[in-house]
């Protein structure tokens, strides 16, 4: 098995607020993430297919094709966009790292046409990520 | 295809501390040939990053697996406050008898932050340099 990855980057501005909370208790839960202004990242994208390589082209998949597929299912829904008023898979969610990695996740996995969605992990800032991955696969637990 | 998608959050902390490999087990001239440089009785330092992974359920009224206030919180008090600014060996006592390697490092990181209450912690990777990491997940494999 073999595990490629290709990584992207986009700028998104987001907050959390949770609308069955009292405002102390946003502001007590999510601190300065809670600004009714909002804020934003630049967000780093590593997504990791798994997968034997094709005996003929010596590939897993087309990096163009998966190139093309982030371009379309993220960077146009995500990049320069504001994640919780433009994204409508994150309608009703707070969108933390987590949750815009599972969306992410849900995005992609049934678009990847040759070998199998590994990992994603998004990077909020360097010292902050969520990975997601398929239970089972990868994962030890 | 059906089972759950599993979400781990990673975050990544900073310390600088010197350290000195030298074995208990080994004549003077073994540990210099074992440890080269990094023998020098004067210790030596780095800049380790701690890269600490937690999995669990992302709570849906905050959207997170752990508050990230309470998780740094916890970090600062067990590793980075100890180990910051320090010589490894000379004031961290488990280091007084088990070789500072970053490997009995990793290993040590992530027996101070097993007993996390709020997530189940996976895995501790510690780059010494930019150029060495070093990772342990416990009983668990290690996974990519």
């Amino acid at each position: 098995m073999v595990y490629l990855t290709r990584k992207i980057e986009f700028a998104a501005s987001h907050l959390y607020h949770n609308p069955a909370l009292s405002a102390e208790e946003n502001r007590r839960v999510f601190g300065k993430c809670n600004n009714p202004h909002g804020h934003g990242h630049n967000y780093t994208l590593e997504v990791t297919i798994a997968g034997d390589p094709d005996p003929v082209t010596g590939m897993v998949l087309d990096l163009k094709g998966l190139k093309e597929i982030l371009e379309r299912e993220i960077m146009q829904r995500m990049d320069h966009r504001f994640l919780n008023y433009e994204v409508a898979e994150l309608k009703g969610q707070i969108p933390t790292c987590e949750n815009v990695a599972r969306v992410i996740w849900n995005l992609l996995e049934p678009k990847i046409p040759q070998g199998r969605l590994h990992r994603v992990r998004l990077y909020e800032s360097a010292d902050l990520f969520a990975d997601c991955y398929r239970d089972g696969a990868g994962g030890a637990n | 295809m059906g089972e759950a998608l599993r979400i781990e959050l990673g975050r990544r902390y900073r310390f600088s501390a010197s350290h000195r490999l030298h074995s208990a087990q080994l004549s003077e001239e073994e540990n210099d040939r074992v440890y080269g440089k990094c023998n020098n009785p004067y210790g030596h330092g780095h800049n380790y990053t701690v890269e600490v992974r937690i999995s669990g359920a992302v709570d849906p009224a905050t959207g997170m697996i752990a508050n990230l206030a309470d998780l740094d919180a916890f970090v600062n008090e067990r590793v980075i406050e100890p180990f910051d600014h320090r010589s490894l060996q000379d004031e961290v006592p488990v280091f007084r008898s088990v070789v500072p390697t970053t490997e009995n490092l990793c290993k040590e990181v992530f027996e101070r932050l097993k007993s996390y209450p709020k997530a189940k912690l996976e895995a501790v990777r510690i780059e010494e340099t930019s150029n060495n990491s070093f990772e342990y997940a416990g009983d668990q494999e290690v996974h990519r």
